[in-house]
């Protein structure tokens, strides 16, 4: 993998687009320098966060990878990998532990785990507990749902492994792949709803309204565990209450818990990569979870813009390529036909680059300050190692590209 | 597909699977007929769609279709539906109001994730089953589903339930709804692009509804394009033996900027094309060997509006028909 020592020494922000592509005052997007955040001894958690099935697995294994070969000791933690990515780096086996990932050549060392949140949750109720009181919990069917399909729950439980494995010291970078939830913000947003769940008062009164002695209880609360029961059946709340009975001495060490990893993302040396595709939906998204970093004062490292495509020359508009593809036609003569059909080709590329600048443009002019570095999509999905490597060296690689296409864009500024 | 009255639509995140949902309750809507498009996930896609305002807890009118036929849309709200469903069976809407307030109803469904799942599936099923005058009220009701990864679970209440409540009025609804669900009137779609991640979850999801005894209906490929290449050109470029040499001298016939440099980028344009579209074949082959009936969605250039929607519609009334007479 390239990564150029100039590129990792420089801070971000002093890489300028090529002269003649003089930025239009204040809609530039900064570059932003990766290579120099996974060198960095200091950066010890980088974050990966965005929408569903924009690449942010694709994204954590590069970055890892990327690290690895820069000589640091990597763990890559994903939720959910594609089969076929899972099979190249040898994580067919789930057993929630990192393994080592062979990488020919690499000066350092790369780890990955893949998350299994239920076996996680068990992992806390077994070292929180005596062993009758972790079987009960265990055996309880009430529990079993909420570990392996409460909605958060995954969330929670990433969290969770995150602060397992920052506890232990052992590598000197973490990259975090977050669930594929509908929101970018359910990362964020789960482990407190969840945490706030189990130890929320509705809970307590809804399994022991006597001990909670309070006066609403006799009014609203009975029309309400008599509903609960009526829709549920009476099974359910008995679980439930033989669940909190036999969780009572956990309880408090939830919340505690999961404020004490929501800490970790405030200390130095965590960055929050958030990666998009360049579409309405993905962007949107990216855009709500910028807006909550910037609120809660976490570190954005800036956007990685995945799979755009920039043309391989931008000499030729689409107009004008239209215009010469019925030309060629006419002036006919051998490979005419083929000529013609290859500037049509590019007439489309540009206008599909120009929609996805276009896109990126919008982005910033509402986070002017926010890094970017867009990421070629590649003629087939990354699905081994090589494919890694290539979308790594993207990822890290100097921000000038010889089509001159600087990678903060898709398509070079108009020069006026 | 088209035996079938209940119409779900799943799909990986980012193939368009409401877009096709909207699109195929046009086409079923046809020639005077009356069509019922859901939403379950509570993200306005339909409302957006249809360039309407955000769709209330209420069958509203979205699209009229040709023949005085009509798509009506309904975008569910879970506590709304838990409201409706108490005062069906317990008379108990005022009391669920005072409950709402205590934030007791969101706590309902958070301890039972399958209770959601109950409540809108069975909130379906009602629509697919409602009667007027003797005859159904909706011809069709087709729905915006969960994404592929997650629709086994959505569909398969019955066993989600069966853990958790045992007995009582829920667990008794959720047979009934499964007894729909399983039946002939049921066809559940997945939507697909011809890209590897996508092809595989479609995969996995048929294998895993036929493993639930769910009903399959069709494969939907969506913004599928053409390739802009003559067959022999599009292999030799695949195979890369393309360059920039064999367009200059045709290139040279007209007058464009730095030709050299010019021809060798729009070779390299020419052979990601391909190899793109080489790609898509072999990934066709392997939707094909899914066993399902398969239809093609053209990519729509430019952003989708109701025009669109009837363009697609009109593909998808096509394959409705050599469905029928298949």
């Amino acid at each position: 993998m390239a990564v150029e020592p100039a590129a990792a020494t420089e801070p971000a922000g002093t890489h300028r687009p090529a002269p003649g592509a003089r930025p239009q005052p204040g809609r530039e997007a900064p570059p932003m320098d990766l290579a120099a955040l996974i060198t960095d001894p200091g950066s010890r958690i980088i974050v990966c966060c965005g929408a569903g099935g924009v690449g942010k697995t694709t994204t954590s294994a590069a970055l890892g990878l990327a690290a690895a070969e820069a000589g640091r000791r990597v763990v890559v933690l994903t939720i959910d990998p594609a089969r076929r990515l899972a099979q190249s780096l040898g994580l067919e086996e789930l057993d929630n532990e990192p393994r080592r990932i062979d990488v020919p050549g690499a000066a350092g060392e790369l780890h990955a785990m893949m998350l299994d949140m239920k076996r996680t949750f068990d992992d806390i109720v077994v070292a929180h507990s005596t062993p009758e009181r972790a079987q009960q919990i265990l055996d309880n069917p009430f529990y079993q749902s909420l570990s392996s399909s409460f909605a958060g729950t995954q969330e929670y439980m990433a969290m969770e492994k995150l602060g397992q494995l920052r506890a232990a010291d052992t590598w000197d970078l973490i990259v975090v792949d977050t669930p594929p939830s509908r929101s970018a913000l359910d990362f964020l947003d789960a482990p407190n709803r969840m945490s706030r769940f189990l130890d929320g008062t509705m809970i307590r009164l809804l399994t022991a309204p006597s001990r909670a002695g309070l006066k609403f209880v006799s009014a609203g609360f009975l029309v309400f565990s008599r509903i609960i029961s009526k829709v549920l059946g009476g099974q359910l709340l008995r679980d439930i209450s033989a669940f909190v009975s036999a969780l009572d001495t956990m309880f408090g060490g939830f919340r505690e818990r999961a404020n004490a990893t929501y800490e970790l993302l405030h200390r130095p040396g965590t960055s929050f990569v958030v990666v998009a595709t360049p579409e309405p939906d993905a962007l949107r998204e990216a855009s709500f979870f910028v807006d909550r970093l910037s609120t809660e004062g976490l570190p954005l490292a800036g956007l990685v813009l995945n799979r755009t495509h920039p043309p391989a020359t931008t000499v030729l508009s689409a107009t004008r390529a239209e215009g010469a593809a019925e030309e060629v036609v006419e002036a006919g003569g051998e490979g005419a036909e083929l000529a013609a059909a290859a500037l049509r080709v590019h007439a489309e590329r540009m206008t599909l680059a120009a929609r996805e600048q276009h896109l990126a443009d919008r982005f910033t002019s509402a986070h002017p300050d926010v890094a970017v570095r867009t990421v070629h999509a590649a003629a087939g999905d990354v699905h081994d190692l090589e494919g890694l490597r290539e979308m790594a060296g993207e990822l890290t690689g100097p921000d000038d590209t010889p089509t001159g296409i600087p990678r903060t864009r898709v398509l070079p500024v108009r020069r006026r | 597909m088209s035996a079938a009255r209940l119409h779900v639509v799943t799909g990986k995140g980012g193939t368009g699977k409401t877009t096709v949902a909207a699109a195929l309750a046009l086409a079923l809507a046809a020639d005077g007929r009356t069509v019922l498009l859901v939403e379950t996930e509570g993200r306005q896609g339909i409302a957006q769609l249809f360039d309407t305002p955000p769709l209330p807890y209420e069958e509203r009118r979205v699209a009229v279709t040709r023949g005085h036929g009509e798509v009506r849309a309904l975008a569910i709200d879970v506590e709304e539906a838990l409201l409706e469903y108490l005062d069906m069976f317990y008379n108990l809407r005022r009391a669920g109001r005072a409950l709402r307030k205590m934030g007791a109803i969101d706590f309902a469904t958070a301890i039972a994730p399958g209770l959601r799942d109950v409540l809108l599936t069975g909130k379906i099923k009602e629509a697919v089953t409602r009667r007027e005058k003797g005859r159904p009220v909706y011809d069709a009701v087709v729905v915006d589903a969960p994404p592929t990864g997650r629709i086994t679970r959505f569909l398969g209440v019955t066993a989600e339930m069966a853990q958790l409540a045992r007995s009582g009025p829920i667990r008794t609804q959720s047979d009934g709804v499964m007894a729909v669900l399983r039946s002939p009137q049921t066809a559940v779609h997945v939507v697909t692009l011809l890209e590897d991640m996508p092809v595989q979850e479609t995969a996995d999801a048929i294998a895993e509804l036929s493993a639930a005894s769910l009903p399959i209906g069709s494969v939907i490929v969506n913004m599928a394009t053409e390739p802009a290449l003559p067959e022999t050109d599009l292999r030799r470029a695949a195979e890369g033996g393309l360059t920039g040499a064999d367009l200059a001298a045709a290139l040279g016939t007209v007058h464009l900027p730095g030709t050299d440099g010019l021809a060798a980028a729009l070779a390299a344009q020419v052979v990601e094309h391909a190899q793109r579209w080489a790609a898509q074949d072999e990934l066709r082959d392997d939707v094909e060997a899914l066993g399902r009936p398969v239809v093609e969605l053209p990519l729509m250039p430019g952003p989708m509006d109701v025009g669109c929607l009837f363009e697609l519609a009109g593909r998808l009334e096509e394959h409705l028909r050599a469905e029928v007479a298949a």
